[in-house]
Parts: structure tokens; sequence; C-alpha cells
């Protein structure tokens, strides 16, 4: 994973009210939340440091009201937020122009959106060319390029049909070729799965994983969902009013929860299918007898039938083969009933 | 309803405090009503003319420097208004030409006809085409029975001068709204800027306002056309904002993403988005529109206003009832076409193979009716113009008809309307014209600062000040009372009407055809019948503006009952509610604030309805505005129009501040 950044925010702050911009200066850029309260101002997004590596899923997870969509239209620019810097491939986006802006957002961002945001009189067709037809791309090569998005989406044979014809997993299947039409590189999804059904939320994150093998974005991801954030993410952000209380990959959250907060939303993940043999292995020991290797990044969930047919521990090996550490049926046991495992 | 009980408790208490006030109120009243005349100097009641503010002669002047002196250097105001009208000359003289006259050359009576105007199989063909497009075959089959009635009842010339004017009056009224409406989407500044401008254009009465465009752009089909768009734009204007406001903010944000530019942004993502909601107003337009037809044959326009308007003023009630129910056909087949327009929603998707002409039925359908009758219309003139022999005239039966009955029922009628007018018409037109106007104004303050503070009571009494000291203060109390009357009768009618329909879903169905199809008739249509059967004055005028302004106390109140959470009505009958508990202490306090606004737009279209009743013999400020007209004085008309929308506003601005207050009170919000 370890890449260049291609997005990062520094100091971003996004403050509702009259005169916030004057305000957020005089607090040198770090006004509490009694000196918001006495202002009689709303932190939307307060000091947010995120840097987003090429090439992974950095999920936003924060419950209704954190933030967290006001953070991506931050980071998108559709809201101007009140102080900071986002700095997209060296290039700090606040400093751009209207039109520079234009440009950027033509060619290397696509946005997913919560309730589709389809245009009703547009076919599906018309829907996914729309980013190239407002680029001036030719209607014949627009067409041919929305084709080929549609069919990579499972779409194919529903081009000429319009919008509310479709179900609600089809539509968002729409909206996700329509933001992948310009072949942006970096694509914000705002909580795409949350208005769809149970089922079909699951089918389209299946969908979702199948696409990034394939297409390989840097992807913001939003969601309210701690489940989702975890199925999908490389890292996740935790917000909570606005403020990121805690940023790490899945196992790290499980594992070393920052405040309670961040506790009560692990504590019903199923550890198994979190956390890697490296992150629970026991001390190792020269003597013991083992049953054989297990590679450090394997899902606990995933070695445990093996574990525990042995009697014997198996030893948990790096990249270079060298024992770390083992593994016994005990350990894999902690681990599924919720023992602490901290070794 | 624990909670409503103590909410109401600080309200009882203050209106406790209120009732003495209110009981010497009263008794003074009664003093001023006895002796006032008596007692008190003449210009307590109407001011003499030495003390008028004469805004109606800076009017007329203003106007007569537009008229004769301002000039922009190169042209003069007036060359520049004219130059307007003989631009929008072109269009409604060539749709008038492809509609009824056919082409044109040479002038006068010397005229050769060039070319036919469609003939009337072929328009038939075009709007039975577009029904079926917009809906079904039963709209197909309504639209196309409409057109056909216009043909066989001999009024198809006089309804194609006037659908000439509608269609190219709607596109410009649409355009004009859409655009203006766009830039206070944009530009919030400009929408606070233009909301009390489009207030006052849709309070001031359209007779106001014909003088000056009459000064301005002459007499005409023009002038008419012009006047008729001013009046129905504004609804345009609003629905506008707030469609392009209800555009979800995703779908902005989308917009954004996509890398739109501005332009790119309004015309290919919000219209588009917006589009249902244009549609309401497009329809909105179409029938404000017809509603001008006849007021538009004042100042030129032909056509079936202009029909009812000559049959009026002859009294010749069959011709003009014939009239009137070809306006009415007319628009409830423009009304029901451009709502299924509207309500179509976005196309949905069908397979496109096999020829052009098997893909577009009807457009070639359409194309062959129209060539086919215009050479077969050379040979054969029935084709062309339907034939005059099978004209049925109904206008002698309908005469026939309405004598019968005036002379059948007279006794019954004239009762009831001597009833009426000597037990509760005239005592109020009494009491209202025998308080000298200080005192009326003062209670007017108390109640407004009961209702909404110290600014309310600023409104009214700048605006009743106006009315006073421009002398309109009598006929204002004559307009009052005309339009109290007749809101309480059309509330005391309308709301249980509401009540009940809501209640009983085949009842609401019977009552929602009957309010859809009063809304669809032009005002001036309700007065034909009035004025056969109750002969003109003040009691036709109440009965005619009953009957127009009854639709929305009736709607709201259907609307006000089904709008309450179920969950409550629910929880009314778990608690033990009898059936009329259920009504009397749920379902009429949470539909109270809703039956308040139904009752705003009654008193709104009464005012507009008092107008027109004008034509009947009233003595209020329609009339003065009606007389204004027949004279030009425009600064007469104006002042008196104006007098009309102050009245109508400080109504509106009480009833708002009323049912604010309810809605409090009922912890709604």
């Amino acid at each position: 994973m370890a890449s260049s950044v291609k997005l990062a925010c520094k100091g971003v702050w996004k403050i509702f009210g009259h005169n916030a911009e004057s305000f957020l200066k005089t607090h040198n850029n770090a006004p509490g939340s009694e000196d918001l309260k006495s202002a009689g101002l709303i932190g939307g997004v307060r000091d947010a440091n995120i840097e987003i590596y090429t090439g992974e899923i950095f999920v936003i997870m924060g419950l209704s009201g954190s933030g967290k969509s006001t953070l991506v239209r931050c980071l998108s620019r559709l809201i101007e937020p009140t102080g900071g810097e986002i700095i997209l491939e060296g290039q700090d986006l606040l400093k751009a122009s209207d039109k520079e802006m234009i440009e950027i957002r033509r060619h290397k961002m696509g946005m997913v959106f919560q309730n589709f945001a389809l245009l009703p009189h547009l076919t599906v067709l018309g829907n996914v060319a729309f980013p190239l037809e407002v680029q001036g791309v030719p209607l014949k090569k627009r067409e041919a390029q929305a084709r080929n998005v549609i069919e990579l989406v499972g779409l194919k044979g529903r081009e000429n049909n319009f919008p509310r014809e479709l179900s609600g997993g089809q539509q968002q299947r729409v909206g996700i070729a329509r933001s992948l039409a310009v072949e942006p590189e970096l694509w914000f999804l705002d909580e795409p799965f949350s208005a769809l059904d149970p089922l079909i939320r699951r089918e389209m994150q299946d969908e979702f994983i199948r696409l990034q093998n394939v297409l390989n974005k840097t992807i913001v991801f939003i969601t309210h969902d701690f489940d989702e954030a975890i199925r999908l993410a490389d890292r996740i952000a935790i917000m909570k009013d606005g403020k990121i209380i805690q940023i790490g990959t899945p196992a790290e959250l499980v594992m070393n929860p920052a405040t309670e907060y961040v506790a009560e939303f692990t504590r019903h993940i199923p550890r198994a299918k979190v956390l890697t043999a490296g992150l629970v292995k026991e001390a190792f020991d020269e003597n013991a007898q083992t049953a054989g290797n297990i590679q450090f990044n394997e899902v606990i969930a995933d070695i445990a039938d093996k574990v525990e047919q042995s009697s014997k521990p198996f030893a948990v090996v790096d990249t270079e083969g060298k024992s770390i550490g083992l593994i016994s049926r005990k350990r894999v046991l902690d681990v599924l009933v919720g023992r602490e495992v901290t070794a | 309803m624990i909670l409503a009980v103590r909410n109401f408790k600080p309200e009882i208490r203050n209106f406790i405090g209120i009732k003495g006030f209110w009981v010497s109120a009263f008794v003074i009243s009664v003093f001023f009503y006895i002796e006032g005349k008596g007692l008190l100097p003449k210009w307590m009641f109407s001011l003499p003319r030495k003390w008028q503010w004469p805004v109606k002669d800076y009017i007329s002047d203003f106007m007569n420097w537009l008229t004769v002196d301002a000039s922009f250097g190169l042209f003069t105001f007036k060359e520049m208004t004219r130059g307007i009208a003989e631009l929008l000359e072109w269009p409604l003289s060539f749709a008038t030409s492809l509609l009824s006259s056919g082409f044109l050359e040479g002038q006068g009576s010397q005229a050769v006809q060039i070319l036919p105007s469609l003939s009337w199989l072929s328009v038939v063909t075009v709007v039975v085409a577009m029904g079926y497009y917009a809906r079904n075959w039963k709209l197909a089959a309504l639209v196309g029975g409409c057109f056909l009635y216009l043909a066989v009842f001999g009024q198809w010339d006089s309804a194609m001068i006037t659908l000439a004017s509608i269609v190219i009056a709607v596109p410009f009224g649409v355009a004009a709204g859409l655009l203006i409406g766009i830039a206070g989407y944009r530009w919030p500044a400009f929408e606070r800027s233009i909301s009390p401008l489009l207030d006052l254009m849709q309070t001031v009465p359209v007779f106001a306002y014909l003088v000056p465009i009459l000064f301005l752009f002459g007499f005409g089909p023009v002038a008419a056309m012009i006047a008729t768009v001013i009046y129905a734009m504004p609804p345009m204007i609003r629905i506008s904002i707030m469609s392009l406001k209800g555009v979800p903010g995703e779908i902005l944000d989308f917009g954004y993403m996509a890398g739109c530019t501005r332009r790119q942004l309004m015309w290919k993502v919000l219209v588009p988005s917006a589009m249902p909601g244009l549609m309401v107003g497009v329809n909105q337009v179409i029938m404000l529109s017809l509603n001008m037809v006849i007021i538009a044959s004042m100042i030129g326009a032909g056509g079936l206003g202009y029909d009812v308007l000559s049959s009026l003023r002859r009294l010749d009630l069959g011709g003009g009832l014939e009239a009137g129910i070809a306006i009415v056909v007319l628009a409830i087949a423009l009304d029901r076409l451009s709502q299924a327009f509207s309500q179509r929603g976005s196309p949905t998707y069908r397979e496109r193979t096999g020829s052009f002409v098997q893909n577009h039925p009807w457009l070639t359908t359409v194309v062959a009716v129209t060539i086919g009758t215009f050479v077969l219309g050379m040979f054969v003139p029935s084709v062309q113009s339907y034939p005059e022999s099978l004209e049925i005239g109904i206008g002698e039966s309908l005469a026939e008809a309405v004598k019968w009955i005036n002379i059948t029922f007279f006794d019954v009628l004239e009762s009831y309307k001597t009833v009426v007018l000597i037990y509760f018409m005239v005592p109020v037109k009494l009491v209202l014209l025998k308080m000298p106007w200080a005192w009326s104004i003062f209670l007017l303050s108390v109640v407004s600062w009961q209702l909404g503070g110290i600014r309310l009571v600023a409104l009214t009494l700048c605006l009743s000040l106006f009315i006073v000291m421009t002398g309109m203060w009598e006929k204002a109390m004559i307009t009052v009372y005309l339009c109290g009357v007749s809101v309480v009768i059309a509330t005391l009618l309308g709301v249980p009407l509401g009540i009940l329909a809501a209640e009983n879903e085949r009842l609401g169905r019977i009552v929602q055809v009957i309010i859809d199809t009063l809304q669809t008739l032009p005002s001036f249509v309700y007065l034909i019948p009035v004025v056969m059967l109750f002969r003109v004055g003040d009691f036709s005028a109440m009965v005619a503006v009953v009957l127009y302004a009854i639709a929305p106390a009736v709607r709201y109140a259907v609307h006000g009952i089904k709008q309450i959470p179920p969950a409550l009505i629910e929880a009314g009958i778990t608690s033990g509610c009898t059936k009329r508990q259920l009504l009397w202490k749920i379902k009429l306090p949470l539909a109270l604030p809703e039956i308040l606004l139904g009752l705003n737009q009654t008193i709104m279209l009464a005012l507009s309805m008092l107008v027109i009743t004008a034509l009947v013999g009233t003595r209020d400020l329609g009339q003065e505005v009606y007389i204004a007209l027949t004279k030009a004085d425009t600064g007469r008309g104006i002042v008196a129009g104006l007098a009309i929308a102050f009245i109508a506003i400080i109504a509106d601005r009480m009833i708002a501040a009323g049912s604010a207050k309810a809605r409090k009170c009922l912890g709604l919000g």
C-alpha cells in the first residue's frame, strides 16, 4: 500500500454561520467547542487532517450529523471550506479558479450520490454520457465510451431505459457508471448504498470490490455503516461532531480503539474476520512443536479450521518466511469469544 | 391533546383579559350605529375632496408625460411601446391567419386570400393526436369532443381567434416567467425585490392596468395579448423559482461534479429536472390566459370573449351563454391537455423499428389530414370549414329555458333573494358604512396587534390610511361588505362540504370533479346564469362571487383533514373518542391552519371576482375601476385598483398571522 499521497487535506475547517472566516482567524484557526457555541456558529468540519494514498479505499465513517458529508463536499469543493488546504497532486484546490475547478472536475473527479441524483429526463445512456456531453465530446465517441462503462457495471441492454423504470440497485449502477465515464482518478462515493435494501446493498458492495479490483482508483467512500466500512476499507477515518477521532486500518481500529466511542462500534464486529494472525500471535517459542506455517496477514476466520483440527500450535511467519510468533487453538478461541488478545 | 390544552391556557387567559375591551368596543360601535351620522362631522365618513391626497392626478400626469413627452433621445417612450406592439403583431397575426382568417394579401375589404387557414378537420386531428400522445384514448376523445362541440355549435370562428391569441400569449408568458424566475433563483436579492411586486400584480385587479396598456400599446389584439401576458405571468415566476429551488441538492452537486459551466448547469441540469413543476406553471398560464379572454376583449381582443361581452351589453343572455359555454369547453380541453402533459413524467423506452411512418403514426396522420383537407377543401367547402347548415344554435332555446325558470320559480327565487338581502346583507352594509373611518381603523389595528404585533399594525395603518386619504373609504367599505358577506357564505358552505368530502370517499370524488370544473371556468362565465336568474344587483354579485370563490374553501378543508397524521386519529379512537369528539377535538383543531389558508385564498378570489361583478351594477371599488376604464382615466383606475389590492394585502397578512398563531397554539411548529 505504501505509495504516494493523492489527496491531502490539512487543517480543514467548515464553520456554518455569519462571519465564519473572521471568527476562525481571530481564534488562531483553532477555536474550541465553547468558542463556537458562544458565537452561535456550527462546526461542520473541525480541523480535518487526512492523507489519502493512490489506489486505496479510504472510508470516512460517522453517524448522521457527524460532518462526513460536509467533509467529502469540502474535498470536492462543492462546499467552500472556511479554512485549511486541500491538495490534489500538489495543487491546492482552494486556490484554483472556477475555470480550473471545472477542468479538474471534468477530468479527475467522479462522484456517486446517496439518492443516485440521476437526471429524470435522460435515458441510462444519456445519463452516463452526460459528463462527457458537458465537456463537448462528440456524440458518437461519448456514446461508445458510455456503452463501455454501462457494460462494465452490468447494465447492458438497459441503455435506452429511463431512470424511473429501473430498480434502486440498477439506478445506483447507473450512478456508478456515470461517475466512471470520464475515467476519473479520484472517486468519491457519498453513502452510495445507504438507500438500498440490505440484500441489494450486500450485492452492490461485492460489485464495488470487483470494480475496484479492475479499476484501481483512489477512492473516498462515505458511510454510516461500520460493517460496510470494515468490509470495504483499506483505511477508515471515524468522525464525530465534525472531528476526526481516529484513522486506521480496520484491524487497528478493532485492536486499539482510540476512544470509548470507537470501541462502541468495534465491539459488535466479528473480530475473526478483521484480525490477522500477525496481530493476535503469541510470543514465539523456539522449543514449541508447530503443526505448520501461517502467513502473518491471514485473517483468523480463514485459518480457524486448520488450527482447530491440530493439537499443536502453528507458526506465524512474515513475508520472508521468518517465524515471528505462534497461534494455538486457545488463541483462535480468544479471538472468537472476544477475550483480550493484545500480545 | 393534553399538550394542546396546556398550550391553550395562556391564550384563554389573554382572551379574558381583553374581553372587557371588546365589550366596551361593542357598546361604542352600537352608539355610532345609532347616533354617529347625526353627531359626528361628515368628514369622519368620507373625506372631502379638498383634503384628499391627489394620487390619481399624479398618476394621470405621469402617464401623460410618459405618452407625450418621455423620450430616449432617438425615439420617444410611446414610439418604443408601439414598436414592441408591432413586433408582437407578427406572431399573433400569423397564428390568427393559420387558425382563423387564412393568409391574406392586401388591405381591408380588398384583401385576397392566398392560403386558407387550417381546416377544422385538421385542427381536430391535431388536438386528438396531442391528447393521445399526452395520455390515452380517453383524453384524446375528450379533447376531440370539445373541439367538435365548437364546430357543431357554431362557435368555431370565434374560438379559433381566441385560440390563436392563447397560442401566442402562453409561450410569451411562460418564457418571460421562466427567465424572471431563473433570475430570482440565481440572485436571492432580486427575488426579494420582486416578491412584493408579484403580490401586488396578483391582487391589483386587471381592469386597473388595462388603461395604461391602452395608452401605451393602443387598442387591438396586441394590447389585449400584452395585458393577458402581464396577468398570466406572476404565477409562472413564482412556480419557476419554487421548482428550481425544489431540485434535490444532490442533483445540483452532481451538476458541479460533472464539470458543468453555469449555463450548462441551468439549462442541462436544473431546468430539465424542474420540468414537472414548471409544467404546472404552464398549465396555470394557460388557465389564466383563458380567464383573461373576456376582459381582454374590452381592449380589442376579438373571439369568444368579445361575443360574451357584446351579448352581455345587449342583454342577449342566450347568446352570451352560448359563447360562455364555448369558452368553458375550450378551457376544459386546454386544461386537461396541459395537465396531461405536465403529469406525463419522463418518457418511457419504446423499441424503434420499422420505417419513419410506422414510428410516427400520429405525425404522419396529422400531416396527411392537413394536406388532404387543404387540397380537398378547395373543391369541397365543407371540408375547409364546418358547414353552416349543420350548425346547431342553442342560444334561443337557452334563453327560452331561462325565461321558463324565471316565470315558474319567480316567487321562490325572489323570496330567497329578499330574505338574504334584508336579514344579512343590508345590515352588514349599514354597520360598515355607519362607522366613522377612524373608529374602524382603530378596531382593525387592535385586531392586527392581537394577531401579529406592532409591524402588522404599522402595515394595516399605512394601507388603510391610504384608502381614506384618496377618498375611497366609502367605496372600500362596500367592497369589504360584499367581499365579507360572500366569503362568510362561501366558507359556511365550503368548509363543511370539504369536511364531508374528506370523510366520505365517494362524495369526495364527486366534489373533486365539481370543484375542478368550477376552477376551470373563466370568472366572467359565472355572471351569465346568475344575472339570468337574479337580475343585476348586490345579490347577484354575491352569488357569482360565492360560486367563484368557494373552490379553495372546499379544497383546503379536504386537504386539511387528509393531512392529519393517521397516528393522531388512531390515538383518538383508542382513547375512546366518539365520532363527533374525533371531529371536534382532533380533526378540526389540527386542520385549522389549512382551513385558514383556504380562507385566505377565498378572500383573494372573491376580491378579484368583485371587480368583474361591477358589470352587474355594484357600487364598490370595482365599479370605480370599471368606470375609470370606460373613461380611460388612468389615475382613477389605478388608485381604485391599489385600494382593492391593499384590502387584499391587509386580509392576507392578518390571516397569515392568525394561521401562524393557530399553528403555534397547536404545537405544529
